[in-house]
């Protein structure tokens, strides 16, 4: 027996051996986890299954492109103490009414552990996980308007997801455990559809998965086609109603699975 | 043992620090790893950091643990006897044998003596039980053999598939990944839609007596301008694809404040072409005259040429060009001091008369995924 509680995965989600290992450094050596992968490779299901197995509550930050690091923190609304000090709605005096913590400052303050998934973290500019560095690995903040710092109550399990967009600094990859999801061999592939498409035609599935794999396969394309694709490919395919040997014979309605002109030549080419 | 695992995962160029290390250690003795499985999924989590290393990672794990790949007449042998009978694992193994080959050795003895399928037990190769062998058994040291993705399958075994290989940053790649790689590319200034100033906004209200004074400033916007200067010479029909992808990744870079590209054949001479097909001409003059100090420029060619064009003046009927090539790319770095000159070329060939010649006048880099972040690193250095 380990002296630790241990991730093992969910009955809804499968986790490959390398991701549990992560997943279990990250808990016990109370590191951010950084989850990299393709879209559609469920990284961002990953923080909720390691939730639902801690049993702990799962908080999310969704990162944007002009999100910035303190917005994480707190948000001091100076605007609207301005605005009350000139009409005298509120009293004014107590600058704590107006500091809102935002999700990280939430999972410091939190009474229990909470798990704090940061969403797309390569969405915000270049500095922004380094702007993070001192809060995650100190999980503690200052507040200069109230000259207070605040810890962590306990250390928050911190899982950061990436789309690879933009590289990450060294400084930040160095704090970090790193997990990289290839994206799913075909059976796993097959597991995922069904979880959308769970009524469709076994043999349908089955011919658009090998055509999809093989279109992947060809060389040079600017951008493969991933999982969501896939999911609408198969959608089209079945309101369509064609059958799976029309799928295998002839590419119908590529332009779901390939969105560059160059791209749909390039496969086209090969096929004749 | 472990001391040889960090000389071989720095050995294979990965980064690892002694923080890095003893965080590795410390995992270790807090028990997250007990088997050879684990250490290798342990050690990859805290030591990579990028999918990019894992291929090195699996390298050095398979040299650190003296990796051997099971001889093929041999692994056929046992993948024979695997496939008549799949047995679920269901003993835990000891560890006998403290590297692969010291196994692989017993391994090939055993196979001899054996001449029958056995499953079960601690010493025939065969499913289940603890023997070091054997598919879906487990021992710390064990080698897994034929296909059986639930289990069996060592961290020796997948380090040796090296599945990772096509990840690796030395490799030349893709569109995206050199748009990630460009987008670092960047000089942020206030230039940008006007947002609320709060600092000056609160100051002002204040001399104002209270009363709201909003003030506003632009925000920070990338002011940063890159030309692209490609060769689309014969001798660049190989690399066509790759200078292709390039100017594809530059282009999907939004940020850039301007982004201009010109090909040339050759070396650069008195006019630039605005397309890959050579079709409109403009005078490289011009070109030059446009540039400041801050432009970012960026050549890419394979720059070995007969010497006579890079040192000769090029002069043909009808042509008017009286400088050398050289003399109009040092006319460029002098212009723009930030450029450089990607290659793509392996450095093994650029001892070429002409390639050093070119590669005294720009910092060259090498056309693959690394070599640009070196040469984006270069560009963002102040000049």
């Amino acid at each position: 027996m380990r002296s630790f509680e241990q991730f093992t995965g969910t009955s809804d989600y499968i986790a490959d051996r390398g991701l549990l290992a992560a997943v279990n450094a990250a808990v016990v050596l109370q590191r951010p986890l950084l989850v990299k992968g393709e879209p559609g490779t469920g990284k961002t299901v990953l923080a909720r299954a390691v939730a639902q197995a801690l049993g702990a509550p799962l908080l999310t930050w969704h990162v944007k492109s002009t999100t910035k690091a303190v917005d994480g923190l707190y948000r001091y609304d100076v605007v609207q103490r301005l605005n009350d000090s000139r009409f005298g709605d509120r009293d004014v005096s107590d600058i704590r009414a107006y500091i809102h913590h935002g999700q990280l400052g939430q999972a410091f303050t939190a009474s229990e552990r909470v798990v704090l998934l940061i969403d797309e973290v390569d969405k915000a500019d270049l500095e922004f996980p380094n702007d993070l560095l001192r809060e995650l690995d100190e999980m503690a903040f200052h507040i200069p308007e109230l000259d207070e710092t605040v810890t962590a109550k306990q250390r928050p399990v911190v899982i950061i997801t990436s789309n690879a967009e933009k590289e990450l600094p060294d400084a930040f990859l160095r704090r970090c455990v790193f997990h990289f999801i290839a994206f799913p061999q075909p059976d796993a592939m097959e597991r995922i559809v069904r979880v959308h498409h769970p009524d469709l035609d076994a043999v349908l599935v089955q011919a658009a998965l090998d055509r999809f794999y093989a279109i992947r396969k060809v060389g040079g394309l600017r951008k493969p086609p991933s999982t969501s694709e896939l999911i609408d490919w198969l959608a089209v395919l079945a309101h369509a109603g064609l059958d799976p040997e029309a799928v295998r014979k002839q590419d119908n309605f590529l332009g779901v699975l390939l969105k560059q002109e160059k791209d749909i030549d390039a496969v086209v080419g090969r096929a004749r | 043992m472990f001391a040889r695992f960090l000389m071989a995962l720095r050995g294979k160029g990965l980064g690892v620090g002694i923080g890095d290390w003893l965080v590795f250690l410390e995992a270790l003795s807090k028990g997250l790893a007990a088997s050879p499985d684990e250490i290798y999924e342990l050690g990859r989590a805290l030591i990579c950091r990028s999918e990019a290393e894992y291929d090195a990672y699996d390298q050095a794990f398979a040299e650190a643990f003296d990796g051997v790949v099971l001889p093929p007449e041999l692994a056929e042998r046992v993948a024979r006897w695997l496939a008549e009978h799949r047995a679920r694992p269901d003993a835990n193994g000891e560890a006998r044998f403290d590297n692969l080959s010291e196994l692989l050795a017993a391994l090939a003895e055993i196979a001899e003596q054996q001449d029958a399928e056995h499953h079960g037990g601690s010493r025939w190769i065969g499913s289940g039980g603890t023997s070091p062998w054997g598919q879906g058994g487990r021992n710390a040291f064990g080698v897994a053999m034929g296909e059986d993705p639930q289990g069996g399958r060592t961290g020796m075994r997948a380090a040796v598939e090296r599945k990772w290989k096509d990840y690796r940053g030395d490799r030349t790649l893709d569109v995206r990944d050199l748009a990630v790689v460009l987008r670092a590319l960047r000089s942020l200034q206030r230039d940008g839609r006007p947002e609320l100033d709060v600092d000056e906004t609160i100051d002002l209200t204040c001399r104002s007596g209270g009363d709201i004074e909003i003030v506003e400033r632009p925000e920070r916007k990338n002011r940063l301008k890159v030309v692209l200067i490609m060769d689309a010479g014969g001798s660049m029909g190989p690399h066509a694809n790759k200078v292709e992808r390039l100017f594809s990744a530059a282009k999907e870079v939004k940020t850039f404040r301007s982004f201009q590209s010109y090909t040339f054949h050759n070396c650069v001479y008195n006019s630039l072409y605005t397309h890959i097909s050579q079709l409109k001409r403009v005078s490289t003059h011009e070109v030059l005259a446009a540039l400041t100090p801050q432009h970012r420029v960026i050549f890419v060619g394979d720059a070995s040429m007969a010497p006579y064009e890079l040192f000769g003046s090029y002069t043909w009927p009808g042509n008017g060009n009286t400088l050398s090539g050289e003399e109009w790319l040092r006319r460029f770095r002098e212009r723009c001091p930030a450029s450089v000159w990607l290659n793509p070329d392996p450095p093994k060939y650029w001892r070429h008369a002409t390639v050093s010649a070119i590669g005294r006048i720009f910092p060259m880099y090498e056309l693959t995924v690394d070599g640009v972040r070196d040469a984006v690193r270069k560009l963002r250095a102040p000049h």
